[in-house]
């Protein structure tokens, strides 16, 4: 990370936020913020509340009790389409594309929250809807080219293979040029290459555009090279948030990981 | 080696997201248009326009607006006959009440008539997916069926519980009634499904169709992405109502005249629409096209066969005949499952390679 970023203030930030289903505590009382143009990943083991934190921010599920606050907004519920047009990406654990359309019709769809000609141009076509949709796919074909996925731009992508599967997901998420980007195990399942290509992406993202990426990643190498600050979950609660020094040096997420002498294993 | 695009060079992206990149299909599309709007008025005649092509493009139409529910937006619909039928009900009321009114305003003002009955209808999809949509528009047909039956308003009270279409003029044409010439009642559909078929392929390649497309395939990480599903859905809804509502129009007015809606507008027409758009492809355009032909042609065809053919009875020969097209379509499903569309596809990838099998 030799190069120079400016990390802003405050963009997001997450207060006493508490989530249960049913009896089932998923987060207690989780706080932390993240600062305008940083890397910032969320860790924990299996079931520590990840995903749902991820889910909270973009307003899939909705917290019982705290606020989150994004760009000064501050809210509770929020129905995920508003989420994606105040400017939160997001990209799943388990792909979520559109299989039955192409790579470029995928990552058109990010921009649908940015094209307003009404369904009669569209129907005409000819005129203001097409100019539209070309200036659209210009900034498609960026994201294309930014991702190295010029080859796969006519394939329905239930054809493609796993790790461009994955690509092509980042790449709707970046279509709409979010503010925030949300990363639910952006390297799951991936070898060696696709895991340092799509770090170099993260990295690429977060120093060409500023974007704010909040990501949730299992392997620790990735998460401590890349990210600034790291927030550690477990069974819902916050045992730690700092740099990844301060993080990896902390006692209590060296017991989650690694289990504790006496106690119960937690793995 | 007939059918290749190699050499032809899209310099724009204006070009390469053109509906006909390649230069042999739009050849062989504008062979068919021109034969279809400049040759065949010549040699129709009352039998070819009522029994063919008329029959074929009102379902056309209807399989087109279908397919935009079904196909694009995945909201599975059995009430086709119920939008149909207030398509042409709207297009009654509207033409006797108002006589003065040009024929062509009259049959879009039905469709819009029934996009906003088809809007309400719609609603529930909101909650409910899948089967139990389709139930719920199955309610929307029999509903419909029934006031049109029971209110005599919308039949003008007449004794027969029937509506007659009045004879209509477009550009001093006769297209309606009795008296009303073969050729203009069939350039006057063909024309309507062109233009509304390259409005249908605007609008799916477009902003709207994509994000139908994406509620299709995955509702939640469409929402998540910024679609808002009731705005989809609905839109869904309102634009496959208005085109079934014209086809219902033109099914009324322009092809049988007059109608009664127990027997025009049942159940029995919902499944042959659904029909059309399995066979002819879901999310394909060309295949309500296709689909179309399919299911009007085969059953004529084999009748023809059967009858003039073979010597069979009229009777034993239609027996015969619904056996055969369901075996057909059973058969059919099993070989190739997304319908003729992809057939086409699958064949002009062979036709890209012929004589190299790779």
């Amino acid at each position: 990370m030799a190069y120079e970023r400016k990390i802003g203030d405050t963009i997001l930030s997450v207060d006493q936020i508490s989530l249960a289903f049913g009896g089932v505590k998923a987060l207690s009382n989780i706080s932390f913020s993240v600062n305008q143009h940083e890397v910032f990943a969320i860790i924990g083991p299996n079931g520590a509340g990840k995903s749902s934190m991820l889910n909270c921010i973009n307003g899939f599920y909705h917290p019982q009790e705290g606020t989150i606050t994004f760009k000064g907004n501050t809210r509770r519920h929020v129905r995920p389409s508003e989420a994606a047009r105040e400017g939160i990406a997001r990209t799943f654990q388990n792909i979520a594309l559109f299989k039955g359309m192409t790579t470029l019709d995928n990552i058109m769809t990010g921009r649908n929250t940015k094209m307003h000609k009404n369904i009669f141009w569209q129907a005409l076509r000819f005129g203001p809807a097409e100019k539209e949709e070309m200036e659209h796919r210009e900034v498609v074909e960026r994201v294309i080219d930014f991702l190295e996925i010029e080859a796969i731009r006519k394939t329905p992508v239930g054809t493609l293979p796993y790790g461009l599967q994955k690509r092509v997901e980042l790449g709707r998420a970046l279509a709409a040029e979010p503010d925030l980007l949300l990363l639910d195990e952006p390297m799951a399942g991936m070898n060696l290459e696709e895991k340092q290509d799509m770090c170099r992406f993260i990295l690429d993202v977060n120093d060409e555009f500023g974007t704010t990426i909040v990501l949730i990643e299992h392997d620790m190498g990735v998460v401590m090279d890349i990210s600034d600050r790291v927030v550690v979950l477990d069974y819902g609660k916050k045992l730690a948030d700092g740099t990844p020094d301060e993080v990896r040096s902390n006692q209590a997420v060296i017991d989650a990981y690694l289990g504790v002498a006496h106690d119960d294993a937690e793995e | 080696m007939f059918y290749r695009e190699a050499g032809q060079f899209k310099t724009s992206y204006r070009a390469d997201q053109g509906i006909l990149t390649i230069v042999q299909d739009r050849f062989v599309i504008g062979a068919f248009a021109f034969v279809a709007f400049c040759v065949v008025p010549f040699f129709i005649n009352d039998y070819w326009a009522n029994a063919i092509l008329i029959h074929v493009l009102v379902y056309v139409l209807a399989a087109l607006g279908l397919n935009i529910l079904t196909g694009y937006c995945g909201q599975v619909s059995l009430g086709t006959g119920g939008f149909m039928a207030v398509g042409a009900y709207a297009s009654y009321k509207l033409i006797t009440a108002f006589p003065e009114m040009n024929f062509i305003v009259a049959i879009l003002m039905s469709g819009g008539i029934t996009a906003a009955v088809g809007v309400v209808f719609g609603l529930p999809s909101l909650r409910i997916k899948g089967f139990y949509l389709a139930v719920a528009t199955l309610a929307a047909q029999f509903f419909l069926v029934w006031v049109f039956n029971k209110f005599g308003w919308f039949f003008n009270y007449s004794p027969t519980g029937m509506i007659v279409s009045p004879p209509r003029e477009v550009f001093g044409f006769l297209v309606t009634g009795p008296q009303a010439s073969p050729e203009a009642r069939y350039l006057f559909c063909l024309s309507f499904v062109v233009v509304f078929a390259l409005a249908a392929k605007n609008i799916v390649r477009g902003r709207v169709g994509r994000s139908w497309m994406a509620i299709r395939d995955m509702d939640i990480a469409a929402e998540l992405i910024g679609i808002r599903p009731l705005e989809a859905k609905l839109t869904a809804f309102a634009v496959s109502s208005f085109y079934i509502g014209v086809a219902g129009a033109l099914y009324f007015n322009v092809w049988l005249g007059s109608a009664e809606p127990t027997e025009a507008f049942d159940i029995n027409q919902s499944f042959f629409v659904l029909f059309i758009i399995i066979i002819g492809g879901l999310g394909s355009i060309l295949g309500s096209f296709l689909g179309a032909a399919f299911m009007v042609l085969v059953p004529i065809t084999l009748k023809t066969v059967m009858v003039d053919g073979f010597g069979f009875a009229v009777g034993a020969a239609k027996h015969a005949e619904v056996m055969l097209l369901g075996t057909l379509i059973i058969l059919f499903l099993i070989v190739e499952p997304h319908g003729l569309a992809r057939l086409w596809q699958i064949l002009k990838e062979k036709l890209r390679r012929w004589p190299f099998p790779y």
